[in-house]
């Protein structure tokens, strides 16, 4: 940067140019093609903020003020929309607007940057990349920029903007009682947050217990599949089984199957009248269908147990991969020690297990702190709480934030809970990466 | 001494196998009991029996020529076309980012991927009804280029499998290839990738799975747009509160021919799927 600034104050009339007309520096030490596209760059920005970009983010302080009205058309005796702002899009184009805004000052810099290089090229008499050069070294020295920047480019237009926009949300009010254009919202500042942690008694009561039932969920749902899944894998791997290969296909059809299918099918059979029930009834064991899907307790177990059903057969699979691979040695030395079956099992494979498993476990109870697929299928939240603000018994935060956009459209609330469980998401993440080093030893094996 | 332990091993080798037996058939039930159901003759979600009454192929035959309200040879052309897209772009894009990660090292390097890993923590369904807006702005709601464009937006996120692979090949290899003058384009396309070819297989399989199984974001952009849904969208409709009695068992007809390939391609995937899975803890 202090570079930049030095070039710039030694620099010709065409370098210091280059600031109000970008590519001038490039344009006179023969780069034309470079230092046109700088400019055409620069037109093409002006074009979109003044033709487009200004219209929104002139607003972005109040989200608009002249909702839509329906005004009284005394000539036609009829009433006619006059059309007023859209929060949503004011918000929606000024996040766009803002990000082209950073995109602009950053080629800016690239132009000044480049302005003052060749600058100095000329002064020494050394040579000037031609276009085609700088094109060649875009497969070569700065392949990486040629690769990235059509990965970043839908990683921003398609993550990255929305995320930020509904960042933004989560400091409005947003919900069903503000959809614009009838309606407009603006900005409430943090009234999310305290609604949840304090001021409104029904949102605070339904947070901590989805947020409690999440964890409980995690814990079990994870651990069930640990245990199951490693049990399984050694009793398939057990040198005594035969056609250990058929086994594990076996045990992997109903995971290959898509969810909204052999969830949707297993929730349908809970019902009173499904199968299970029908089958229970036939046997004689029970009179009256279980209510598997409307009692807190029982649909908490149920939801579990199904979890069991798709995810041991998961963890059977990475255990069986790991168990493939205890390296040798470490049962050579322990038969050399005498060690018997058990001991070798105890204190050699099962060490070995837990330790390289770490880190996808870890992985896996994120990723059922947000299951949706589980709970939204077989229980869609239910059973329905009247002391919970829109959700029901079995809901996890994920699933309550779903049913809050798509049901009830409070889309500030839903937001707010995007993230929270972001944060929740992060700690244990990031709690993984310091413990692993993985990251840290990536060149280790090259 | 020998006869004892082979008795005892025998007995253990009965219990094993019956015991895997008992769970496979558990493990099995609900997708005999979907089988069952796609060929049952009598029509609603419940019965108050569980043996089928009577059999018939007429739930297949429904799906493909019954089309006025669900138009399921439709939906089926529909996924394979943005499943094929979605196949060629995300593995394409993941590549690509998986490959400068691994390979190239440039100053904002490091910056980059702690960015995508935050970025991969928020959940997805937080940005849905941005997407669908931004969407509507740009005039590409309710297409299937939207889903396309959402399914594989995101792929530069999903590098850590391929990138983690890519990390394994030694780079002995590169360094001979750059002293024979090849640039870092060639030694992309004319090494690492003819050395991957397991986890080129893995991405585009499961990029090709992806929009076989969504149900959500397709809910979300094409909104009540029958005719661009997908299988997964399509049949969850059919068994929404209004049409279930009359199409459960067509739904599980459909299930059953979207499940087949799908269940083929996992099992092909479980072989990379173990190697992906521990691959990240021993190899970094």
């Amino acid at each position: 940067m202090k570079q930049l600034l030095i070039g710039m104050r030694q620099g010709d009339i065409w370098v210091k140019g280059s600031c109000l007309v970008m590519g001038l520096g490039c344009i006179r030490r023969k780069q034309i093609v470079k230092g046109l596209l700088y400019l055409a760059a620069e037109g093409m920005f002006f074009l979109f903020f003044f033709g487009f970009g200004w219209k929104y983010l002139q607003h972005f302080l109040t989200l608009g003020e002249n909702a839509q009205k329906r005004i009284w058309n005394e000539s036609l005796q009829i009433y006619q929309r006059v059309p007023g702002d859209n929060s949503m899009l004011i918000l929606l184009f000024s996040v766009l607007t803002v990000a082209m805004i950073v995109l602009f000052v950053y080629l800016w810099l690239l132009n000044l940057k480049s302005a003052v290089h060749v600058y100095h090229l000329e002064k020494e008499e050394k040579h000037i990349p031609s276009f085609c050069e700088d094109l060649r070294s875009l497969l070569d020295e700065r392949f990486h920029l040629t690769l990235l920047s059509v990965p970043m480019t839908t990683l921003l237009l398609f993550t990255v903007l929305p995320i930020i926009f509904m960042i933004l949300i989560a400091f409005t009010n947003f919900d069903a009682n503000h959809q614009p254009p009838g309606n407009l919202f603006t900005w409430t500042g943090l009234q999310n947050v305290t609604d949840i942690f304090l001021g409104n008694a029904t949102k605070t009561h339904t947070f901590t217990g989805i947020l409690g039932w999440t964890m409980v969920w995690a814990v079990f749902a994870t651990f069930t599949n640990y245990i199951f899944g490693m049990l399984l894998a050694i009793i398939i791997n057990h040198k005594l089984v035969r056609l250990k290969k058929m086994w594990r296909t076996w045990f992997m059809i109903p995971i290959a199957i898509p969810q909204f299918v052999s969830l949707l099918l297993v929730s349908r059979a809970l019902e009173p009248t499904g199968a299970i029930n029908v089958a229970l009834m036939e046997l004689g064991w029970i009179d009256t269908p279980l209510p598997f899907l409307t009692d807190v307790t029982l649909s908490r177990i149920v939801v579990i147990v199904v979890n069991m059903w798709i995810g041991i057969p998961y963890t059977m699979m990475t255990f069986s991969g790991v168990l493939m691979n205890v390296p040798e040695e470490l049962y050579e030395s322990a038969a050399i020690d005498g060690a018997g079956p058990v001991r070798k099992f105890i204190n050699i494979t099962l060490p070995y297990m837990i330790f390289v498993t770490a880190p996808a476990t870890i992985t896996t109870f994120v990723g059922n702190i947000n299951n949706f697929n589980v709970i939204y299928l077989l229980t869609a939240g239910g059973p329905a709480s009247l002391d919970y603000y829109q959700a029901g018994k079995t809901d996890l935060l994920v699933t309550w934030l779903y049913k809050l956009t798509v049901d009830q459209h409070d889309y500030a609330l839903a937001s707010t809970i995007g993230i929270f469980i972001f944060m929740i998401v992060s700690v244990c993440s990031l709690t993984v990466y310091n413990r692993t080093g993985a990251v840290k030893k990536e060149d280790m094996f090259q | 001494m020998k006869k004892h332990v082979n008795k005892r091993n025998l007995r253990t080798s009965i219990g094993l196998h019956t015991l895997l037996t008992a769970l496979s058939v558990l493990w099995m039930l609900p997708v005999f009991w979907l089988l069952l159901s796609s060929f049952r003759k009598e029509p609603g979600a419940y019965t108050p029996y569980l043996w089928p009454k009577g059999f018939t192929f007429d739930n297949y035959t429904r799906l493909f020529t019954d089309t006025r309200l669900f138009n399921f040879p439709r939906w089926f052309m529909n996924t394979l076309f943005v499943a094929i897209c979605c196949c060629v772009l995300t593995t394409i894009l993941t590549l690509m980012v998986a490959y400068v990660y691994s390979r190239l090292r440039f100053k904002s390097r490091k910056a980059i991927m702690n960015i995508s890993l935050i970025l991969g923590m928020f959940p997805g369904f937080m940005s849905m009804i941005a997407i669908y807006h931004f969407m509507k702005a740009i005039g590409l709601d309710q297409t299937l280029l939207a889903l396309i464009l959402v399914y594989s937006g995101g792929a530069a996120l999903n590098y850590y499998i391929a990138k983690g692979f890519f990390d394994t090949i030694p780079k002995a290899l590169d360094e001979a290839a750059t002293l024979d003058g090849a640039s870092k384009n060639t030694i992309f396309w004319r090494i690492i990738l003819p050395n991957s070819k397991p986890i080129v297989v893995n991405t585009a399989i499961n990029a090709f799975i992806a929009p076989w199984v969504d149900f959500i974001f397709v809910s979300v952009i094409m909104k009540d747009n029958y005719n661009n849904y997908t299988v997964a969208k399509g049949l969850y409709t059919m068994v929404d509160k209004a049409n279930i009695y009359h199409y459960y068992t067509v739904f599980c007809a459909g299930s059953v021919i979207v499940a087949i390939p799908i269940v083929l391609l996992f099992i092909r995937l479980q072989k990379y799927y173990v190697a992906g899975v521990t691959g990240g803890a021993t190899k970094g």
